[in-house]
């Protein structure tokens, strides 16, 4: 039997990036009881987390500091997979089993990101441009390594600079915005001159990158493992030799433990009203499953989320003026990066679009919905639960998403059988 | 690698640099992580713990997920099936 | 009884020999059968082939002794499966796994060798385990079990492909499959969609599964929940279906909620893990209470499975009769409709007995079987005498 841990809070909130990090520390402030949880074993989201002391933005550092002096009980490595009541939420910390109940919650579990499938993308070697750079946060030597950095999205660009920081060759930035789009999202910048400046700063330490616009992987190649990609600029092929491919399609906001909750969901969005309350009584939500819109709307909206958990509604009225620019950003992220049908004509036949239970695209071609490719081809069926391949699908065929069903993790099945032991059910006499 | 440890990678004694992931560690050994059902070679996507594609087998239990677990000495790791 | 001959004639006017209402594996098969004898057929479902319960089952191919003539169908039709085996594609993961019976412990030893006087008695091949041989055969049962009786021909498949293949099976020899609006209404040759569209037919087959009763009223079927757990990949750790004994004592219980162990293996490693029976249970969310009940039950017959990680949960509903068996047959309130359904949880199994059946009496061949039991003019003589 498992050991099981039960923590009780006023507001609990899951997601240790800077939303969740900005909604706990706020909310502790005013002396409630606060619990704040994450999967990976450390704070401060796929952003933050792991990078030293200088190479942090000096925003990240003090919040990391208020977090870590704070009485917020700081919990890793959970992840939750189940809600068995009202107010109840399961976790597992390795093999144990973790409940968590609480008053107010604050959903705050960030964002992923795309992929897109091409031929080759499944080759070892071959991974997210954020996946690349948390492994090497994770200690992947990248010294003196080719890296070729494709997809769209800011994250492309941030994470060749953090590689290039490291040593490593950068021989292509591959964009597939256009530069037309690039240019009218540099032109609209002057609202947010933090991003401005952000922006120079990766300029200066990219120098003599080359960077490509409209430009895109057309295949990965190699045999046991990734030796060089094929993109596709300005409509001819290029092969480019490299060790690695960092390759991400931009973000997808993690709604998963919110459709679970049963809040309300829109065009893979979770709905909230201007308190960042979700469509259901005493749940929040707040950054990149509201939108994605970046670190700073994260930490505006985490705050007005831990403000209004602990009933300070007067002063989350502050933040809405940098909400309105926050999301002014966010519209035009996604306005920018918006993923050119092109991308869809990648896959052939042969090109496994699910990972875990290996589908080609030919066999989804054959299905109408995405529960039919489910249940015919068993896309989206493994330990991932569809979290790579239903994005793509969604972007390659239009199936809508289906609903989500407990456990929204792989958990354990005695974790998943210990419910009524640590849940008892309250019984009358 | 002063501060290093030393596991074993399918069968091989490997030394990493301590605070490595198991992901790193299959990398650095050159060894995939993981044999797909139609019996590819598989690695790290993610890099976060969702994509599952880091599966690897440690001391015997199978589908950890090696970019989420730090090494740890005598560790045996072994690609999963 | 409707002739063969007599169907044939009134295809100039776009009209069907037979409307099946229901793509599941229970319509697919009828599909299949109608179509191999050469009639017109039409199959109708509002999502796609296998979505329902098809999709919800456990896949299994099993040979079941409640009653001789729930004996004689399972039986019949295991048979049928075993003679299409060679034909069905990879992705339907056809495995003759067999099936062992677990017995705790003395008492449902008694139970193992009645079991297996009634299979021998029958042809069909068994073994009987004895503790030694059990804990050999499926070494992650706990210790201490009594034995167990191995059914050896039963066998497991994914459903849906299952499904599947029989539709376009039965449409290289003509028929049609719509998939669109919902069917809403059924009767009199003719079958009516949501969107109001018509499709006649001179025979129509509720193959709607636990749905039937809302497209032929009276019918008495009940909606069963089920819950199942499936496992990620675990290669070699189970190697036969196994079901609790104990099973018979709760799934017999038709008045009350009940969970049983039953777990099968996968061809892709995975363990499939129920079983629960629940009747007015009409939501089709997952119940915490019965799956948590589910899940003990198996753990306490396998401890191993409590470390295995679940990736999937899910219900479905079973189309359950007062007296176990199906429906096939004519419907006696209404000439042209003919009933595929009640299948409960033995719907795999017995689908492409249920359509040889169900066309035998349509085309007026002699059935294999005695089809009395089934014959959906039972009921009413029941509730008669009653």
């Amino acid at each position: 039997m498992p050991s099981a841990i039960s923590e009780r809070f006023d507001v609990l909130v899951i997601g240790g990036g800077p939303a969740g990090i900005a909604a706990a520390v706020r909310a502790a402030e005013s002396g409630v009881g606060v619990g704040i949880v994450d999967d990976n074993p450390a704070f401060g989201g796929q952003i933050w987390r792991g990078k030293s002391e200088d190479e942090q933005p000096r925003e990240a550092a003090r919040w990391m500091r208020r977090l870590s002096e704070s009485r917020i009980t700081k919990l890793t490595g959970l992840r939750v997979f189940h809600q068995p009541e009202t107010g109840v939420l399961l976790a597992e910390k390795n093999e144990n089993l973790c409940e968590l109940r609480y008053r107010s919650l604050v959903i705050a579990t960030g964002a992923r990101e795309r992929f897109l499938p091409f031929s080759g993308w499944t080759l070892p070697n071959v991974m997210g441009a954020g996946g690349l750079q948390a492994m090497v946060k994770g200690g992947l030597p990248i010294r003196g390594k080719r890296v070729v950095v494709a997809g769209t999205g800011p994250l492309l660009l941030a994470v060749a600079a953090y590689l290039r920081k490291h040593g490593a060759v950068i021989p292509a930035i591959c964009e597939q915005a256009s530069w037309g789009s690039l240019a009218k999202f540099a032109g609209a910048l002057w609202r947010h001159p933090a991003k401005v400046a952000r922006g120079f700063r990766l300029k200066g330490e990219l120098g003599t990158v080359p960077f490509a616009a409209s430009s895109w992987p057309f295949a990965a190649e190699g045999k046991e493992k990734l030796e060089s990609v094929t993109i596709s600029r300005n409509g001819k092929t290029e092969k480019i030799q490299c060790d690695y491919l960092a390759c991400g399609f931009h973000l997808v906001p993690n709604v998963e433990l919110a459709l679970l909750l049963g809040c309300g969901v829109e065009n893979g969005c979770v709905k909230v009203n201007e308190w960042q309350r979700t469509t259901v009584e005493n749940i929040y939500c707040a950054g990149e499953p509201t939108g994605i819109g970046g670190v700073e709307l994260a930490l505006t909206e985490g705050q007005i989320a831990g403000l209004v958990a602990a009933e300070r509604v007067k002063e989350a009225r502050e933040f809405f003026r940098e909400r309105k620019k926050g999301r002014h950003f966010a519209d035009l992220l996604d306005q920018t990066f918006r993923l050119r049908r092109d991308l869809a004509e990648l896959p052939t036949p042969e090109t496994l679009v699910c990972r875990c239970e290996d589908v080609t695209y030919s066999r989804l071609k054959a299905c109408s919905s995405w529960r039919e490719a489910k249940l015919h081809t068993r896309c989206g069926m493994g330990p991932c639960q569809g979290r790579v391949c239903g994005p793509a699908v969604e972007f390659l065929f239009q199936w809508t998403p289906e609903s989500v069903r407990p456990p929204i993790f792989p958990a354990r099945v005695e974790n998943l059988a210990a419910v009524r032991a640590t849940a008892p059910q309250n019984r009358s006499l | 690698m002063p501060d290093g440890i030393t596991i074993t990678i399918n069968g091989a004694p490997v030394r990493v640099p301590a605070g490595a992931t198991v992901a790193v560690a299959m990398a650095m050994a050159g060894q995939a992580c993981r044999v797909s059902v139609k019996g590819e070679s598989r690695g790290p996507l993610c890099g976060m713990g969702i994509c599952f594609e880091c599966r690897v087998t440690i001391n015997g239990v199978s589908h950890c997920r090696s970019c989420q677990i730090v090494c740890e000495p005598a560790m045996d790791v072994r690609t999963d099936a | 009884m409707h002739g063969h001959s007599r169907l044939n004639r009134n295809m100039a006017n776009g009209e069907f020999d037979v409307v099946i209402v229901g793509a599941g594996i229970v319509g697919a098969a009828c599909a299949d059968e109608f179509a191999q004898r050469g009639m017109r057929v039409a199959i109708v479902d509002r999502e796609f082939v296998g979505g329902g319960a098809t999709a919800a089952g456990m896949g299994h191919i099993v040979v079941m002794d409640d009653s001789d003539p729930q004996f004689a169908l399972t039986r019949y039709s295991q048979r049928l499966w075993q003679s299409l085996r060679a034909e069905l594609p990879s992705d339907v993961e056809y495995e003759a796994c067999g099936t062992i019976w677990v017995a705790a412990d003395e008492e449902e030893m008694n139970e193992v060798r009645r079991k297996n006087d009634y299979y021998a008695q029958r042809g069909v091949p068994t073994r009987i385990l004895d503790a030694g041989s059990l804990a050999e055969i499926e070494p992650n049962l706990r210790k201490g079990l009594a034995g167990g009786l191995l059914v050896m021909e039963d066998a497991v498949l994914y459903p849906p492909c299952a499904a599947r293949f029989l539709v376009e099976r039965a449409r290289t020899k003509g028929a049609e499959l719509r998939v669109g609006p919902a069917v809403v209404q059924m009767g009199a040759g003719c079958v009516r969609l949501a969107d109001g569209a018509e499709i006649k037919g001179k025979i129509l087959v509720n193959a709607a599964g636990a749905e039937a009763p809302a497209l032929t009223p009276g019918v008495g079927i009940k909606k069963r929940k089920g819950h199942l757990v499936i496992t990620d990949r675990y290669a070699g750790f189970l190697r036969h279906q196994l079901v609790e004994l104990g099973y018979l004592k709760s799934a017999h219980v038709v008045s009350s909620d009940s969970v049983a162990f039953n777990a099968q293996p996968r061809k892709t490693g995975q363990i499939l893990i129920g079983s629960s029976r629940q009747y007015g249970a009409e939501h089709k969310e997952v119940d915490q209470e019965i799956l948590a009940r589910m899940l003990e039950r198996a753990q306490e017959y396998m401890p191993g499975l409590g470390r295995m990680s679940a990736v999937r949960t899910w219900t479905g509903f079973r189309a359950a009769t007062p007296d176990k068996l199906p429906l096939i047959g004519p419907w006696p309130e209404d000439a042209s409709v003919f009933l595929a359904t009640g299948h409960e949880g033995l719907g795999i199994t017995t689908s492409l007995a249920t359509a040889k059946i169900l066309v035998d009496q349509v085309s007026g061949a002699k059935p294999e079987i005695p089809i009395e039991p089934y014959l959906p003019s039972r009921a009413g003589k029941e509730h008669a005498h009653a």
